[in-house]
């Protein structure tokens, strides 16, 4: 019996502002793209890991409108789960996601616990971390 | 949410953003207003609508967060005061012993098995310091008790 991660969502405010931070700069690849009256769901993976989905959707979508605030009102303040990947190349990816114009929250750093990673702020709010990948 | 307020939060979140970051620096409230694209005072108001707390009390709660790990590692009280960016040892003790309920030197000697055992990202929001908020869960509780 196995069990893996299948798709995780991604709030965000812009669906459409968000796809330049994960497609272009982060470079997931858009697999689908869904509309359903004024929303919509597109999910980004990578040839990295073939199967997982990321989800992004507004905080409106498939919400009331007092838990769309709410949730609007997390994501904008920055105290939403952070998402964090991994790359082989660090220091690489770090220099396209700032050339992007991403909100830089730390540049690549030796952590306490033999961990190296950087952080940023996606368009709406959200903190994303990206990780050295530990050597194959 | 208007644009309007959402653009405000952002503002709000960017100068948190400072805050965290530039911890260690003599950082003035004026300077992460003008962060925020506020005036002082505004932006005192506004931030502690959002976020529960003055914009200075999130700076000292910040560097104490970050004092209690260089104290976790082994390090003197009074380099880890200068350290998170406090000049006065005395005012860093007595807000530290403010918030934590015991004394920087106190909170030293303790074992701190638990916290090792975390990623230092994860023992950061852990061991983040909190002070007695508004709660708007325990204010509806108030009210239905009543």
């Amino acid at each position: 019996m196995t069990i893996a991660l299948q798709f995780t969502n991604v709030t965000v405010t812009d669906v459409d502002e968000s796809i330049a931070f994960y497609r272009d700069a982060l470079g997931l690849e858009v697999q689908n793209d869904v509309k359903s009256g004024d929303h919509r769901w597109v999910t980004l993976g990578t040839s990295a890991q073939p199967g997982l989905g990321i989800v992004l959707s507004d905080p409106y979508a498939g919400r009331s409108q007092a838990d769309g605030d709410a949730m609007q009102e997390m994501l904008t303040k920055g105290v939403l789960p952070m998402l964090v990947f991994n790359t082989d190349d660090l220091d690489a990816t770090f220099e396209t996601v700032r050339a992007s114009g991403a909100e830089v929250l730390q540049e690549p750093i030796d952590t306490g616990w033999g961990q190296r990673d950087c952080a940023f702020r996606d368009p709406s709010g959200n903190m994303v971390r990206i990780a050295q990948a530990p050597a194959a | 949410m208007t644009p309007q307020e959402i653009e405000n939060l952002a503002h709000l979140r960017r100068a948190r953003d400072l805050i965290d970051r530039d911890y260690a620096k003599p950082l003035d409230v004026p300077t992460m207003a003008a962060k925020a694209l506020m005036s002082p005072a505004h932006f005192s108001r506004q931030f502690r609508a959002a976020y529960g707390e003055t914009p200075y009390s999130h700076l000292m709660t910040r560097r104490i967060e970050r004092a209690m790990a260089l104290l976790r590692a082994g390090m003197t009280v009074t380099d880890a005061c200068m350290a998170v960016g406090c000049t006065s040892l005395g005012s860093f003790s007595s807000r530290f012993a403010e918030i934590i309920g015991i004394t920087p030197s106190a909170y030293r000697a303790r074992e701190h098995d638990a916290v090792k055992a975390m990623p230092a990202c994860v023992a950061k929001s852990h061991t983040r310091p909190a002070r007695q908020a508004s709660s708007r869960i325990e204010e509806v509780r108030t009210i239905a008790a009543a």
